[in-house]
């Protein structure tokens, strides 16, 4: 199958071996990736900031990068949500409308992509480690995406997956609010990471770099040993 | 009937101060613990009861439903329950904003003679501070919710919806009652809660008006509805001999069978009971040949800037709010700072979405950017409100109607967005930009210069390390590996 990947921003520019895992990870799910270069980003920095009218020119952009029939897969609930909702940027009845509404039903997060569309049960992946699974809230709440990772990792025979009670509590990034509002940003991250640095892991694992940034920034401060890491980054290990 | 958006359409505002407040709840450790219990507690009480209910998504849906219809023919169902509760000898009144609603229900008390005025816990009358307004003309109004007296007797506001001092430990009523009752201060739950309930009950007897809420008023019967848990909503409104029940006009519904829906959603959300203790229906005063309840019975239905809400399309939803307080116990921000950093009357998710469209988008500037969008408030909304998606509206709001504010963010996303519309812009400026990335996040010198420096950086480095940009884009990768 032909699929489109569309990479984010931040996997592109802060960690691209994120971006490759992902390639990796779907061709051994047997697809053809095709990535589009005049993709940027899904403008969800400017739309959650009230920057409306600079969202949609960003948002223009990935309406365009990602024309086609082919689904588009995204390695982050968020961008996968913000694309998925892109119309809302639009007037109803303009054609940016139609053509967000059409590309809607074609996006995919990762995780949902392998195990919903293509019925993957588990890749052959040599990672190994004690990990948690980190809920980001837009794959989580936008999407409903919930038990595909953790069937994805629970099939990698070296993960032991452990739960934590507070998998679902938002990391406390939040876009241009970890920025706003640091000190709360900071606070709602260490209500989660007290939880986590008793479990003895050596990875929290998400779908969504953001989420990642937030922890493994707040984790490196701290002194923790327990690294960050992409669903991608695991599967194709 | 619009009024201006001002300040002063609410009591105690102090919203634009959000940022120093929230600072200030997160050193306050027994504020937080308290916090934390209670949340917890109230969260963990709705999950069981919601698993005893197999069809929850159905009723928050039909919720949705009714309150949707309810609120798009608004005029139609006030105009309905005015006729019905005044052919059953209710008197209704109409107040527009806070000053109204004062006097209408100061000119009560003046034509009563009255001097103690019995209260059971009402979220609009906080909103328009009736109790500084009653006791500026040298009246005494008596809370008589066991939360609400404590907030009273400490000089505070509420700091949750539902439960209004959560924001206190078991320890410090303790000692709020020593110092101001002169009780022991060893005293536990049980014990300060008898202290209280001895008070009040003389306090019942003295008062000559009885002030409540309305959690829901029934258009085709003129009736009004009051759930608690504590007796002292109907003690207030049965012993005094003049009852006045205060609400937003958004609290209509127009049958008596929605009741069935609403009389299940919110006291499972907001207490995690099957039902209160205690629900009253008021439908007229006491008529012959009955012998209890008041001889008057009046409503005094606010705008105080909601029929303004109800204009704008993507944040009508706001009214659909029946004030259950379970999006506060799981909001991961107000779990954090509390009810009090939110300077306002309603906090909390639904607080910072009423709040800014109640008082104004410049009084409350912060509070639409109080929260993370994680979207834990929209899932537990008994009646579904998109608490998020209002919260972005108001945050475009904030952009639109305010062209100085922030002048540097609004240039950076500018100026990111000029580049992020045009893929060469885009490869020239990521190509640019990330080795001054790559500097900023390093040990160097001009790397601490730059995080001190950049306000972006600055934030984020508050606590956390910056990540570092990639040497080679995933993009140049992917693009060496095509050739």
């Amino acid at each position: 199958m032909r699929v489109s990947l569309f990479v984010t921003c931040l996997i592109d520019q802060l960690r691209p071996e994120v971006g490759e895992a992902t390639v990796a990870v779907l061709e051994r799910a047997g697809c053809e990736v095709h990535f589009d270069p005049r993709q940027t980003c899904c403008g969800q920095p400017a739309c959650n900031s009230g920057y409306r009218e600079d969202a949609r020119a960003v948002a223009r952009q990935a309406l365009e990068a990602l024309e086609g029939d082919d689904p588009v897969v995204v390695p982050s609930g968020s961008c996968a949500a913000q694309l998925v909702h892109l119309a809302d940027l639009f007037e109803e009845g303009s054609s940016e409308h139609a053509r967000a509404k059409a590309l809607a039903p074609r996006v995919h997060e990762l995780s949902s992509f392998l195990v919903d569309e293509l019925g993957v049960e588990s890749l052959p992946s040599g990672y190994r480690g004690r990990v948690t699974w980190h809920d980001a809230c837009h794959g989580l709440r936008d999407l409903g995406t919930r038990d595909q990772p953790r069937r994805l990792l629970r099939a990698v025979e070296g993960v032991d997956l452990v739960e934590m009670a507070s998998c679902e509590t938002c990391c406390g990034f939040g876009g241009t609010f970890s920025v706003k509002m640091p000190e709360l940003s900071v606070a709602m991250a260490d209500r989660k990471l007290d939880e986590l640095e008793q479990a003895g892991l050596d990875a929290v694992v998400s779908a969504d770099l953001s989420c990642l940034m937030q922890l493994g920034g707040r984790l490196q401060e701290r002194g923790s040993s327990v690294r960050t890491l992409h669903l991608a980054e695991v599967l194709a290990g | 009937m619009k009024l201006p958006e001002t300040a002063s359409n609410m009591a105690h505002l102090n919203a634009n101060a959000f940022g120093a407040a929230a600072r200030a709840a997160l050193e306050d450790q027994p504020l937080r613990s308290a916090l934390a219990k209670a949340t917890d507690t109230f969260a963990d009480r709705r999950g069981r009861v919601l698993d005893e209910m197999p069809a929850w998504e159905e009723l928050r849906t039909h919720g949705n439903a009714i309150k949707a219809e309810a609120l798009s023919r608004l005029d139609h169902h006030l105009a309905h329950f005015v006729r019905e509760a005044e052919a059953r000898g209710t008197k209704v009144h109409f107040a527009r904003n806070r000053a109204e609603a004062c006097q209408v229900v100061e000119g009560l008390a003046d034509r009563l003679g009255a001097r103690t005025i019995v209260k059971s816990k009402s979220m609009v009358t906080e909103e328009i501070g009736l109790n500084a307004a009653l006791e500026a003309r040298g009246l005494e109004p008596v809370e008589t919710d066991l939360g609400e007296w404590i907030v009273q007797l400490a000089g505070e506001t509420p700091s949750h919806i539902i439960v209004p001092a959560i924001h206190k430990s078991k320890d410090e009523i303790a000692r709020l009652f020593q110092e101001k009752l002169g009780t022991d201060g060893d005293l536990d739950a049980e014990e300060l809660t008898a202290v209280a309930r001895k008070i009040l009950r003389g306090t019942y007897l003295e008062a000559e008006l009885g002030i409540s809420g309305v959690n829901f008023a029934i258009a085709e019967t003129g009736s009004f509805l009051v759930l608690e848990n504590e007796g002292n909503a109907r003690l207030s409104t049965s012993l005094p001999r003049v009852h006045l029940a205060v609400m937003g006009l958004e609290k209509l519904l127009p049958r008596w069978q929605d009741l069935e829906t609403f009389l299940r959603l919110l006291p499972r959300s907001g207490t995690g009971q099957h039902l209160t203790s205690y629900q009253s229906i008021f439908t007229g005063p006491k008529q012959s040949p009955e012998d209890e309840g008041p001889d008057e019975v009046h409503v005094l239905i606010l705008d105080n800037g909601r029929s303004a809400v109800l204009e704008d399309d993507v944040a009508r939803e706001t009214l659909a709010c029946i004030r259950c307080g379970a999006c506060l116990n799981v909001c991961p921000v107000y779990r954090q700072v509390g009810g009090h950093a939110y300077g306002s009357v309603y906090p909390g998710p639904i607080g910072a979405i009423v709040t800014p469209q109640l008082v104004g988008t410049e009084s409350a500037v912060p509070l639409p950017s109080a929260s993370s969008l994680c979207g834990a408030c929209r899932d537990v909304c008994p009646v579904k409100i998109d608490i998020p998606r209002i919260l972005l509206h108001l945050r475009g709001k904030v952009v639109e109607r305010m062209p100085t504010r922030a002048p540097l963010e609004r240039l950076g996303f500018r100026m990111w967005s000029l580049a992020a519309r045009s893929p060469r812009a885009w490869r020239i400026a990521t190509r640019v930009g990330r080795p001054l990335a790559r500097l900023a996040a390093s040990p160097s010198g001009v790397g601490r210069l730059a995080r001190r420096l950049v306000p972006p950086l600055q934030g984020w480095t508050h606590g956390r390390a910056l990540p570092r940009a990639a040497k080679v884009s995933f993009r140049e990768r992917y693009a060496r590996r095509e050739a």
